[in-house]
């Protein structure tokens, strides 16, 4: 196929942005959840 | 199963379907060949990238005339997966340019004005860190994204307007336009599979904002005994 290496970056780099993407959301999800039961402990521990 | 897990399964499945339709089903583009492929997930994610700049632009809007906080949440994850289309359709956009114009970019309107487009959303959400105060950090953003949206018409409109090294429109662009049926069907198909990965982004997004604003309560709460 003519232009494959074109073709072949151009899936791979976009698949990646919307991967990376997903990523960093799930990561920042899971630290902000983490830091929620924390402050919640903190809290619970004060009363 | 969840609606979370449920939306995101039917958007990777839409999009492999739209991958494999895209390369087995929609025919070979006389000039360009193989290499016309691109146009699908090129076109498509910029298609969904501006309609996600909307939605921000829309709650921006609603934010400023009710100040409900869940407006803003809404119009900064639109704004970030909006980004991350708009990333994608820079990096294929020149991909694709190479081999056909001889050359990775040019300065033409529509290049640059969504290359513009880009760096206004970039700066929405640089401002958004910058704020600490969360409704004013709300009011200014919506305000400045309401103003970054302008650019949106100015893109759409860049091929219709002026001469551009870009392509002419293919779709809603006058007499003489317009893909091959089997094509027409094939990008469709994929632009519907982008949306809906777009509103499974905007989704799992708002929840890290919803979320965020929790933290920002209970870190008030901690201060405040």
């Amino acid at each position: 196929m003519k232009n494959f290496d074109s073709i072949f970056a151009a899936y791979l780099i976009g698949w990646g942005v919307f991967f990376v993407f997903y990523l960093t959301i799930a990561k920042r999800s899971s630290d902000l959840r983490a830091e929620v039961e924390r402050l919640k402990t903190a809290l619970g521990q004060k009363k | 199963m969840s609606k979370r897990i449920l939306l995101g399964t039917v958007a990777v499945l839409l999009v492999i379907a739209s991958a494999y339709a895209n390369f087995y089903i929609a025919p070979l583009e006389r000039t360009m060949g193989a290499l016309q492929k691109i146009f699908y997930f090129h076109a498509a994610s910029a298609w969904a990238g501006m309609d996600a700049f909307f939605v921000c632009f829309i709650c921006n809007l609603l934010y400023v005339w009710k100040r409900k906080p869940s407006y803003d949440w809404v119009a900064v994850s639109a704004a970030e997966v909006g980004l991350a289309f708009t990333t994608v359709v820079l990096i294929t956009g020149p991909i694709w340019a190479k081999p056909a114009w001889g050359i990775y970019w040019t300065w033409d309107a529509r290049l640059t004005s969504t290359f513009v487009l880009w760096l206004l959303y970039v700066s929405y959400l640089l401002l958004r860190s910058l704020i600490e105060e969360p409704d004013r950090r709300a009011l200014l953003s919506s305000i400045f994204g309401i103003f970054a949206y302008l650019d949106v018409p100015l893109v759409y409109g860049s091929i219709r307007w002026w001469r551009t090294q870009h392509p002419q429109p293919v779709i809603m662009g006058g007499p003489g336009s317009g893909l091959e049926p089997t094509m027409a069907k094939v990008f469709f198909f994929s632009v519907l599979a982008m949306h809906v990965l777009m509103i499974f982004l905007i989704r799992e997004r708002y929840l890290l904002e919803q979320t965020s604003s929790e933290v920002e309560l209970l870190q008030r709460e901690a201060e405040a005994t």
